[in-house]
């Protein structure tokens, strides 16, 4: 489904990412790990498209097409879904009809016309229950004055709104206390299937023990410096990266 | 019965015929220029009766003598007042203009509102007289609001058939000697809407001069008289809520408002006369003195959206003189390119239990320069008064300004008066995040501007609304390059 080619990426001429290779089948899940600014968050971005880095070098094939010239917005309608570390506020606009928005602009872009009112509502119902998400959260401005746990509930809660073909979940577990991360990740479980693939960005074993990953890739200096089973996190976990840096210069 | 502004619209449509097209079309324009005997002309041209000559006389006197004010944030050329002429009948259908001759960008304007072929061509003066449009519309409401004794007309009809009325409020609440537009506009108006609700009738519709947009040619000067007798209510919509291309460069209106005991007017304007082009020339000047007076218990709401002209300076106002009145100014004003709007409220408090609520909202965009003025007084008599304003600003880029102005002058203690200010910039994260979730860039804009504003258009009436929701993303279209 995802197929990353020796991929270098930079930001005012800084280079961030340093080849990196990833290759992701539907329905897999695949963890990336590693410690502060190796990259995980700017391959996220870049993935999605984020116009702030650019591609020096490699590129990034989604389902045989490469999405290089693809914009944002166009990257998000072929099926790609970012889950942000940061989820920005929009005050005034209610995630009901954020979602309505979004929902309706990625079907226009199919030539669909937009979704009934009422599959609507019935969508946001079912998917809201299932996140555990109150009625009247609905209802309030776009992350306006949302703890940190809310906003990223709120995210996999659009996540399952937008039923996206690649979920990148950029830190989704920083921020939430034990039981926020048990609903967030029984909500991914569930949207789970054979048909798409999730991207667990993480520093922490802690998220993996609820989304098992069927991949480990450790990122050290924007690259790919082991991959291995989930059997890799626990050892990161015991370990600490430090073993890993170690390696990577030798 | 009530009244929508569709059924409203539809039946204009069918009556049409009816009332359309006339053929002895006016198409007389005075030399340029103004002296006494243009306001004697234009008096003479609209038959009106001595005491209406003599007072517009008056007015052109004050005028001559008073400068034209500077202390507003905007920068323009001023108009040379002897190089405009101060009556043209409607422009006459050119047999030759067709809507190919029509600019482009106008078209397409039109076509994203979503008016039809047919009110495109009347909105360019095509085919149907613009004049002959309005009376029409006059007429319309006549039949349907005579029944409860309202009266709704063109004020130079009232004039004619309700010159006691006229007579007794007319300049009350906007002396002639006010400010410079204001006495202009008393010397040289031409057209305008007269309205009266008698006294404990609630107005069962809406109220719209949605079509006088086509008087743009003319409406240089228009007067509009809204009078609310004891405990009535009634809702006035004003403007265009499609875009016009006035091709006159000055619009100085005067709106007066009077709401007596226990009475309640909303008033509500979606401004959108031409802006000027991208580069900044050209647009209209518009300024207008809207100002209302509440006696006891009565309440005015002014409600505008402002997305057009090229200055903008206007303060609709409200004088709160009965004891417990109201008064309540939701704003939203948009400037994008080279626009300047210099735009606020004035609530002058002086009976006793007065209220006032003030939610302004300027977004800013291009190298534009958007500005709240507002003044809340307080009198020493007002005992208990009470004001809460908010003034929000939202930039869209590094090039254009929002500044705010707010003036208090309080003369009694027990006054209570907030004051909130909030400014905020459209971030590249928050469209990313847009952008990411499938909503492109231009409609990212306008999710967060409609957000933005939010407040003020749950003011507005329901079709209103959406026009202006249209509107707003229309305005900002492009000013994210």
């Amino acid at each position: 489904m995802l197929k990353i080619n020796d991929l270098h990426a930079s930001v005012e001429d800084k280079e961030i990412l340093n080849g990196i290779n990833l290759e992701v089948n539907a329905g897999e899940v695949h963890a990336i790990m590693g410690p502060n600014g190796s990259g995980k968050s700017t391959l996220a971005a870049v993935i999605a498209g984020k116009e702030e880095f650019k591609v020096t070098k490699g590129n990034v094939v989604l389902d045989g097409e490469d999405l290089e010239d693809d914009a944002p917005e166009e990257r998000a309608h072929k099926g790609v879904f970012l889950s942000f570390q940061y989820p920005v506020e929009i005050p005034g606009v209610s995630v009901t009809n954020f979602m309505k928005t979004a929902i309706n602009e990625s079907r226009k872009a199919k030539g669909l016309e937009d979704m009934p009112a009422n599959q609507m509502l019935k969508m946001i119902r079912e998917k809201a229950e299932m996140l555990e998400i109150d009625r009247k959260f609905l209802s309030r401005s776009l992350n306006e004055g949302f703890s940190g746990g809310e906003k990223k509930r709120n995210e996999i809660f659009q996540m399952a709104m937008l039923e996206p073909k690649l979920a990148i979940l950029d830190e989704t577990d920083s921020g939430l206390d034990i039981d926020a991360l048990r609903i967030v990740a029984n909500g991914v479980n569930k949207l789970k299937s054979k048909d798409n693939a999730v991207i667990v960005i993480t520093h922490y074993q802690r998220l993996l023990e609820y989304i098992v990953p069927d991949f480990v890739h450790v990122l050290h200096n924007g690259k790919i410096v082991k991959s291995g089973g989930k059997e890799l996190a626990l050892e990161l976990e015991a370990k600490g990266y430090d073993w890993i840096k170690q390696e990577a210069t030798v | 019965m009530a009244y929508t502004e569709e059924e409203l619209k539809k039946e204009l449509e069918t009556k049409e015929y009816e009332y359309g097209f006339y053929t002895d079309i006016e198409s007389d324009t005075f030399p340029k220029g103004l002296n006494e005997d243009i306001v004697r002309a234009i008096s003479k041209k609209k038959n009106e009766p001595e005491w209406m000559t003599d007072w517009r006389l008056e007015a052109f006197r004050i005028w001559e003598k008073m400068d034209e004010p500077e202390w507003a944030n905007v920068h323009y050329e001023k108009p040379d007042f002897q190089a405009i002429s101060y009556y043209s009948a409607p422009k006459a259908a050119d047999p030759n203009k067709s809507l190919e001759d029509v600019d482009p960008d106008l078209l397409e304007m039109y076509r994203k509102l979503g008016i039809s072929v047919d009110e495109q061509k009347k909105l360019q003066n095509v085919a149907v007289d613009i004049v002959v449009d309005s009376v029409s519309v006059a007429t319309t409401f006549k039949k349907t609001l005579a029944e409860k004794g309202i009266i709704f007309m063109p004020i130079s009809e009232a004039i004619q058939e309700h010159p006691e009325l006229v007579k007794k409020y007319m300049g009350t609440v906007v002396p002639k000697t006010d400010n410079f537009y204001a006495a202009l506009n008393s010397a040289v108006f031409t057209d305008g809407s007269f309205c009266y609700i008698p006294k404990g009738v609630k107005c069962p519709m809406e109220l719209s001069t949605y079509f006088r947009i086509n008087e743009g040619g003319t409406g240089q000067f228009e007067r509009t008289l809204v009078i609310a007798d004891e405990s009535s209510y009634v809702s006035y919509l004003e403007g265009c809520t499609a875009p016009s291309r006035d091709e006159n460069q000055l619009h100085a209106a005067v709106v007066e408002l009077i709401a007596l005991d226990n009475a309640e007017i909303k008033y509500s304007t979606v401004q959108n006369w031409y802006p000027g082009n991208a580069e900044g020339k050209g647009g209209v000047y518009n300024f207008v003195t809207k100002r209302g007076i509440c006696e006891k218990n009565a309440k005015i709401s002014w409600t505008q959206v402002e997305t057009g002209s090229a200055v903008t300076w206007k303060y609709p106002s409200c004088i709160l003189k009965g004891n417990n009145s109201v008064g309540e100014f939701y704003s939203i004003a948009v400037t994008n390119n080279y626009q300047q709007a210099d735009t606020g409220t004035k609530m002058i408090h002086l009976g006793k239990n007065t209220r006032s609520t003030i939610i302004s909202k300027g977004i800013s965009a291009g190298k534009s320069q958007n500005s709240y003025r507002g003044l809340v007084q307080i009198g020493s008599r007002a005992e208990n008064a009470r004001n809460f304003s908010q003034c929000d600003s939202l930039l869209m880029g590094n090039e254009c300004g929002a500044h705010t102005f707010p003036y208090i002058e309080a003369k009694n203690k027990s006054a209570q008066i907030e004051h909130e200010a909030t400014t905020s910039k459209i971030g590249e994260d928050q469209i990313f995040y847009c952008n990411q979730r499938g909503i492109d860039t231009e409609k990212a804009i306008a999710l967060i501007v409609n957000g933005f504003s939010k407040e003020v258009l749950n003011k507005l009436p329901m079709e209103f609304a959406v026009e202006a929701q249209k509107l707003l993303e229309i305005s900002l279209e492009g000013s994210v390059g």
